[in-house]
């Protein structure tokens, strides 16, 4: 039986230059398992985003070496969307947009390619519209081109009704906090404390504020600089972050 | 006072209308006006003599129209053809010139839409057919022109759009492959006329349509949207030219074709001219290509020429952009696999051109086409509750 867990071992990674392939993640360890909630901090630069988009498969990263499992699953060799299928989700720090694809139509061909199955439309309708309520956005939001036009909040509020509707094992954020003003920050982080608390879904939280972590409360801490984690602790890490910043970690 | 246009065009760029072949050298491919196009192919079509007949238009559902509508013929000279369409080039010299038009009246409320289909059985011979509609002040209907079969053809249309009358005109090219159609559609939008003009260019070999509006009186709407997938080895070519040569007229030209496959060929050019007489007129034309592979090639060009400052607005915009694969990545990353992603990526580029259209069958045959062309069968369900 395998581990029930998210599982970065190692992980090395590359990304194409003009002047040929730089080094990013330099060996990263890391896991996750169901309940927890880990926030990455570090600087910018430190590659923190790299490490998101890689796990999800983004072809600008190469991964040379290492392994990320989830639940016994090995990642790196599958497409991306056999990620997702596998159970990984990421918050986009710059959403996409997609012109003339409505968010209703978006989310329930996710649904449907995540499932295996169309949802059961009258249900999944009903779903649609509570999902967005709880984020604040109204039910005209539905019929909007994904993110076209969209403020930065309402990009960030749109990723996390894609969290809750496909309810993935794994969530990454990246940087879902950045451009939130303060009212668009506490709906974001309800909705995120929504999914972490159905008790056996992992999160993985890539900040560099702690702003956000006052309202989603991490179980871990890492510090992450030039390309892997520093250190590690509890909660109590962001706060001493907070009053010494990054500077100790960057020699 | 005449109801025509001012004959004499003084566009730099869009030549002098003229019914005398001799008016109208044999194109070498030197010309601006021809530079996109491969003449070579159409040496046949700069000849009169080459000319067997014309294709028969058949009438889908005209019975069910009751007396609004009838589809007789004029002769040469007799009105209202040539009062509208002045050919620009040998071919619709040698279509114009042809010995019977068909004509399309309309002179009441026409709630259904009037379907013309022209089909072709043979691409070994010439063809050329000049068909004239005409709108009468107040009356309201949808004309769908729908081109399909095989066929060399030369095919006009000559389109009357009386006072205060709304008419809104789709050409579908959908001919299967080795068929070759060029025409010239031209309309003359009357006072306060509403005149919409829908091209969907999907088959044939080399289809090139060159399509002009001007307007009799101040105060005419034309709207000209199109769209168009050109696949390997296709040559597909909308030329239009927009002559505001009276006050108060609004042109909104909007433009959309993906192209996808080896030698896969579109050109627009959209030209719009604003005359010293167009005081407060209002126009913007917009063509966006999106190239889905390599080999590919789109020509886009848009030319305004404004004699008058008086106006409210004038712009245009072109665009040829490739697949963006942060979309791809993005879609992907919520599951949905490389070719769904490609399909809703496409079809949502034409949403927009789609949703002013708004004719079903435009959408279906689109779709149809775009379904075809990424590689999936007709029958998906995933899409079709989206309404």
């Amino acid at each position: 039986m395998t581990d029930r867990e998210l599982k970065i071992t190692d992980l090395h990674v590359d990304v194409e230059t003009e002047t040929g392939p730089k080094s990013i993640l330099k060996g990263v360890n890391l896991t996750i398992k169901p309940g927890e909630v880990h926030a990455i901090m570090g600087p910018n630069g430190s590659g923190k985003s790299t490490l998101a988009y890689s796990i999800a498969g983004h072809p600008k990263y190469t991964i040379t070496s290492g392994s990320v499992l989830l639940d016994g699953v090995e990642l790196t060799t599958l497409k991306v969307d056999e990620r997702a299928k596998a159970g990984l989700f990421l918050a986009m720090q710059y959403p996409v947009e997609v012109p003339g694809v409505s968010v209703s139509n978006f989310l329930r061909t996710a649904k449907t390619a995540i499932d295996g199955e169309a949802p059961p439309l009258r249900s999944w309708v009903k779903k649609v519209n509570e999902s967005l309520a709880q984020m604040q956005l109204d039910d005209e939001f539905a019929s909007r081109s994904v993110n076209e036009g969209f403020s930065g909040g309402e990009k960030k509020r749109n990723e996390i009704v894609q969290l809750e509707l496909l309810n993935p094992k794994y969530a990454i954020l990246d940087e879902t906090d950045s451009g939130l003003d303060i009212d668009a920050l506490r709906v974001v982080s309800e909705g995120v404390n929504r999914y972490a608390s159905q008790g056996d879904r992992g999160v993985l939280l890539i900040t560099h504020y702690t702003r956000i972590l006052k309202y989603i409360h991490p179980d871990f801490v890492h510090v992450f600089v030039d390309g892997h984690v520093v250190e590690e602790g509890d909660a109590s890490l962001a706060d001493s972050l907070e009053e010494t910043g990054y500077e100790k970690y960057l020699s | 006072m005449s109801n025509l246009p001012e004959t004499t065009t003084i566009s730099y760029l869009h030549p002098q209308g003229s019914f005398n072949l001799a008016d109208h050298g044999v194109p070498t491919g030197r010309e601006e006006f021809w530079r996109f196009t491969p003449v070579e192919k159409l040496t046949d079509f700069f000849d009169e003599n080459n000319v067997q007949g014309s294709l028969p238009i058949h009438c889908v559902g005209l019975g069910a129209l009751g007396s609004g509508t009838s589809l007789p013929t004029l002769g040469k000279g007799q009105v209202p053809r040539g009062t509208v369409l002045k050919p620009v080039d040998r071919t619709s010299a040698i279509a114009a010139t042809t010995a019977d038009a068909s004509y399309l009246l309309i002179d009441s409320e026409v709630a259904e839409p009037i379907r013309l289909t022209i089909q072709g059985d043979d691409n070994q011979v010439l063809t050329a057919n000049h068909l004239v509609i005409e709108a009468k002040p107040l009356s309201r209907a949808t004309v769908i022109l729908q081109y399909g079969g095989r066929a060399r053809h030369i095919g006009n249309v000559e389109i009357l759009v009386g006072d205060g009358a709304h008419l809104t005109v789709v050409s579908i090219q959908d001919w299967e492959r080795g068929s070759v159609h060029l025409g010239q559609h031209e309309a003359l939008v009357n006072k306060d006329s509403v005149y919409r003009h829908i091209v969907v260019t999907l088959g044939g070999d080399l289809v090139r349509i060159q399509n002009n509006v001007s307007y009799a009186s101040q105060g005419g709407d034309a709207e000209l949207l199109g769209v168009y997938f050109a696949e390997a080895g296709q040559h597909l070519e909308h030329r239009l030219f927009v002559d505001h040569n009276h006050p108060k007229g609004v042109s909104h030209v909007n433009y959309r074709g993906a192209l996808q496959g080896e030698k896969a060929t579109s050109v627009w050019v959209g030209d719009v001219l604003i005359r010293p007489a167009a005081q407060g007129i209002e126009t913007y034309e917009a063509n966006k290509n999106l190239v889905l592979t390599d080999g590919c090639r789109a020509e886009a060009v848009p030319n305004l020429e404004i004699e008058t400052g008086n106006i409210v607005g004038a712009g245009h915009s072109a665009s040829t952009g490739r697949f963006d694969e942060e979309q791809l990545f993005y879609l992907q990353s919520r599951g949905v696999d490389e070719a769904e992603a490609r399909r809703l990526v496409v079809r949502g580029f034409f949403t927009t051109v789609l949703n002013k259209i708004g004719v079903e069958d435009v959408e279906t045959l689109l779709m149809d086409k775009i379904d075809t062309e990424l590689g999936f069968g007709s029958e998906t369900g995933l899409d079709k509750e989206e309404k």
